[in-house]
């Protein structure tokens, strides 16, 4: 069974999607720590950024909307910053009991929150357009560009792979399960039983299933490395030697990590 | 005369004490092809992966006139192109070509010939238009025979296949078939399709309870019913 809904990737034609994936994984994750090295209160650079990250989504073809939607996944991720806007000191704005607690949310508070609010969701933005502009042995290869350890980025390329067919045995785990759920006409004898079992029960059911994939896929990955071992893996990690980024692509990191540093230094100086 | 693979008195127990092979010996000439029947758990799948030394049980393995020790161990693996039950296991790059040059490239072959070895194996598998797809987006039929093109890539002079028709559709099933009958190197094949069996393999082997209970033509052992009833298996 093939689960395709996982993968971000969007097939289009665009001048980002034709960018280099070297030149953009090392783009992306500089405007990541841009936005987080961007002191608070910078909020002129904030909007600058957004700006070069909206370019980015309107360049790519993947259009505003469709960015924005995807984003909008990481936003239960911001509530953990909550707490900052109760705990900041500063001028009380609203006060109110918790239990045997008085929380005060202050102003500074809350703009402290609106702020690292924003930092992630500029920069899920820019995962975002990355991921979906760039296939995923591109973004490997990118990785391997930038010398994260071989061995690391051979286990994201087999976690991507095998993502897809673990999803699928889990799939099809629950729809064994749902081919067995049908609920029959309750038995006389005991009409107050509810039918679909207990919560209990259910949670039993559910505990097992996923035993059962977990071994599965201790299974399978004995089996992958068998196959690996029977052709000659050695427990080095080895590719070829990559391509050389083309001179034009070139320029384009070069001007983009520019702005981004000239960014950042005009918010450390202003704001910092 | 220079045998391909002699195994003598091969055991094997897995770590929970289970007996698999007891004592298995049997000697396979070069170019010869040779099928593996039996029940499921007979140790089918155990003794090909005595072949080329993912188990290592008691007794001699020589393959290519080469004794299995540790020493010889990555020639071995080289030598022997294993093709596993499920292609998912065996297809596990991102790329279909990424696959088919990860033999190649532990042989430590530079870049020009790998590219030339997988342009060739998948071309005799007839996948040549495939190199670039993601293995996961592949048909069952495409994934096996692209499961074979990437030990073809290491051109070894032994096949040892796991169940290579299970799962597929008639049509995959007779092109996979055909395709094997064109391989010329040796081939050891476990499987459960005797239809299969008595088309393509002259000579087969029948393991039980980890002892080979027959040994000889295919078409005196498929033609003995009470040897395949006793063995748990159906004259096709």
């Amino acid at each position: 069974m093939h689960v395709h809904f996982l993968d971000p990737y969007r097939p289009l034609t665009s001048p980002v999607h034709a960018l280099d994936g070297r030149v953009k994984f090392i783009l992306a994750v500089a405007f990541i720590l841009t936005v987080s090295l961007t002191p608070f209160g910078a909020w002129p650079v904030y909007l600058l950024l957004w700006s070069i990250v909206l370019s980015a989504e309107i360049l790519s073809g993947l259009g505003v909307g469709y960015v924005l939607r995807r984003a909008a996944l990481a936003l239960p991720f911001v509530l953990a910053a909550i707490p900052l806007a109760f705990t900041t000191p500063g001028t009380p704005w609203l006060e109110f009991p918790l239990g045997p607690w008085q929380l005060t949310l202050t102003l500074d508070g809350l703009l402290r929150f609106a702020n690292v609010a924003v930092k992630s969701w500029l920069s899920v933005q820019a995962a975002i357009v990355l991921a979906s502009s760039t296939e995923f042995r591109d973004l490997l290869l990118a990785m391997r560009a930038v010398r994260i350890p071989r061995l690391l980025v051979a286990m994201f390329g087999l976690m991507w792979r095998y993502l897809f067919v673990l999803v699928g045995e889990a799939l099809r785990l629950m729809r064994a399960r749902s081919a067995r759920s049908g609920i029959a006409q309750r038995p006389a004898a005991a009409p107050r039983r509810r039918p679909g079992g207990s919560v209990a029960w259910r949670g039993k059911v559910a505990g097992g299933m996923a035993g059962n994939l977990f071994l599965r896929a201790v299974d399978r990955s004995d089996r992958i490395y068998v196959a690996m071992l029977s052709r000659g893996y050695d427990g080095e990690v080895r590719s070829f030697a990559t391509q050389p980024v083309p001179p034009g692509a070139r320029v384009t990191l070069w001007i983009g990590l520019a702005l981004l540093g000239l960014l950042w230094l005009g918010g450390t100086l202003v704001w910092g | 005369m220079h045998h391909s693979i002699e195994v003598k008195e091969l055991t094997f127990s897995y770590p929970d004490g289970h007996p698999a092979l007891r004592g298995v010996s049997f000697s396979i000439a070069a170019g010869e092809k040779v099928a593996l029947v039996g029940p499921n758990g007979a140790g089918k799948s155990t003794l090909l992966l005595h072949l080329n030394g993912i188990l290592r049980g008691q007794g001699s393995i020589a393959v290519c006139g080469q004794a299995l020790t540790e020493a010889t161990l990555s020639a071995i693996r080289s030598a022997v192109g294993m093709v596993f039950q499920d292609p998912d296991d065996q297809l596990f790059s991102l790329t279909v070509f990424d696959d088919v040059a990860f033999g190649p490239v532990y042989q430590g072959l530079p870049e020009a010939e790998v590219r030339g070895r997988v342009e060739q194996a998948l071309a005799e598998v007839g996948m040549s238009d495939r190199a670039a797809r993601v293995s996961h987006h592949l048909s069952g039929g495409e994934k096996k025979r692209i499961a074979i093109a990437t030990v073809l890539s290491m051109q070894p002079e032994i096949l040892a296949l796991d169940e290579p028709t299970s799962g597929l559709d008639p049509r995959a099933r007779r092109g996979l078939i055909r395709l094997l009958g064109e391989l010329p190197m040796t081939m050891l094949v476990s499987t459960h399709d005797l239809r299969m069996v008595r088309e393509l393999l002259p000579r087969t082997i029948v393991l039980d309870s980890g002892l080979i209970v027959a040994d000889g033509p295919t078409t005196e052992v498929l033609n003995d019913p009470d040897l395949l009833q006793a063995h748990g298996l159906e004259m096709p």
